[in-house]
């Protein structure tokens, strides 16, 4: 069946050379669907001739399994193919109008001799072929659109936990969003490492930005606190919002021996008291000092200058 | 059999655990660690883990017993430089160990341990 499948197409592409890629890039441009904001008709032009080169290589192998190797360099150019128009925002459908616009010229030219019932089959079986072609295609523009989203998500779930350091051994960790289990465990790798690597003695964690906190979260919660208690670093919750007071408290959570504080500015003043050190204004006379001091050293800069 | 060197240093004892734990060889740290307590006469102990890569709910609990045993022989226990990796598996494991006083680094350690035996001379001094 393969050897029936494939010789009349063979010999077709083996003769025709010019004229049915013209054909099949003019179907191409004139069709409803054809974006041309997208693509020039270089590009289309350059990208049917190679196409069909590959085809005809592909088709003389006599294979007719497309995922077998003689088929691979047409799945290649597929690949870049359908990857290349995921990327410029074609549809779907657009991309595998691409192989599908192809079977019009082609069956022109097959329906040309022989009798009814052989146009009939080698007409079918070159419409199988490019059927699965077409399907291919498909598949790897979805395969494509999949990874793009898999990477966002993956970049999204890094940038929306940063760790920063509010003063030496401080640090904070301002969460956003809602805290499911992936994501916890991301958080909580995130600050584990910051404290190993910053010796940070104190860790706030800032949950203003979480809009909901149920019992799940809050195991999360006590969790990420509980590990880095293990590692000898206190946590702090801050951020806690009436509302999400009222539930945990509903919930019957038991935050244990956790401190808790309403803003991230209180959650700071304590952690500052701990380490020893306190936040002050300046006395008149060290104020004026300095004020002098930045004036010398203006005019010393304009003397210079 | 290999174990785990428990050095002096003053008041108090320092475990340092260099190698991957099994059972076997916690239970015999627990036997070393209890009699040194004693012959030493030791006011804390210092273990420091920040090699262990690996641990299970045996050896998670050896050091919630460990610092148990000191207690009762009157020394205090601070576990110090325990892996990110480490800390995520204990608390999965559900062993959060609230009966044992951690720090960063032996630096830290050391300072805690400190504090605690000389807040604990005061009281002692204050009852007496």
């Amino acid at each position: 069946m393969a050897t029936d499948a494939s010789v009349p197409l063979h010999e077709l592409l083996q003769k025709d050379d010019g004229t049915l890629v013209q054909n099949w890039v003019d179907a191409q441009i004139n069709a409803p669907s054809f974006r041309s904001d997208r693509i020039s008709r270089q590009e289309v032009m350059d990208q049917s001739r190679r196409f069909v080169t590959l085809l005809r290589e592909a088709v003389r192998s006599g294979e007719s399994d497309i995922m077998g190797p003689a088929w691979i360099g047409v799945r290649q150019m597929l690949d870049d193919l359908s990857v290349g128009r995921a990327q410029q925002g074609f549809s779907p459908s657009e991309t595998a109008a691409f192989i599908f616009s192809l079977k019009q010229p082609v069956f022109d030219r097959l329906q040309a001799g022989g009798t009814s019932s052989e146009v009939l089959s080698r007409v079918g079986s070159t419409n199988t072929l490019l059927d699965r072609l077409g399907l291919y295609t498909t598949e790897v523009f979805q395969r494509g659109r999949e990874q793009v989203i898999i990477r966002q998500q993956q970049e999204l779930m890094e940038l929306s936990t940063p760790v920063v350091t509010l003063w030496e051994g401080v640090l904070a960790l301002p969460l956003i969003g809602t805290l499911d289990s992936a994501r916890t465990q991301v958080v909580m790798e995130n600050l584990l490492q910051r404290i190993v690597d910053s010796g940070a003695a104190i860790a706030i964690i800032d949950i203003t930005g979480v809009p909901t906190v149920d019992t799940v979260t809050a195991q999360h919660l006590l969790k990420t606190v509980a590990a880095a208690r293990l590692m000898g670093a206190d946590c702090i919750i801050s951020g806690i919002r009436p509302q999400i007071a009222q539930t945990i408290v509903h919930l019957g959570v038991e935050l244990g021996s956790v401190v808790t504080k309403a803003t991230l500015a209180d959650a700071f003043g304590i952690a500052l008291k701990r380490l020893g050190l306190a936040v002050q204004k300046p006395s008149n006379a060290a104020r004026r000092r300095e004020e002098e001091g930045t004036d010398g050293r203006a005019a010393a800069d304009r003397g210079e200058g | 059999m290999e174990r785990i060197p428990i050095l002096k240093m003053g008041e108090y004892l320092l475990v340092t655990i260099q190698v991957d734990m099994h059972d076997r060889l916690a239970m015999s740290l627990q036997d070393d660690l209890t009699s040194r307590i004693v012959s030493a006469r030791a006011k804390g102990v210092l273990i420091d883990i920040s090699a262990l890569e690996m641990v299970d709910s045996f050896i998670g609990r050896m050091f919630g017993d460990i610092a148990a045993m000191s207690r009762v022989l009157d020394a205090e226990t601070v576990v110090v430089g325990m892996q990110p990796a480490v800390a995520i598996t204990l608390v999965e494991l559900g062993l959060s160990l609230p009966g044992v006083r951690t720090a960063l680094n032996i630096e830290r350690g050391m300072d805690l341990l400190r504090g605690l035996t000389a807040a604990r001379g005061r009281d002692d001094a204050g009852s007496a």
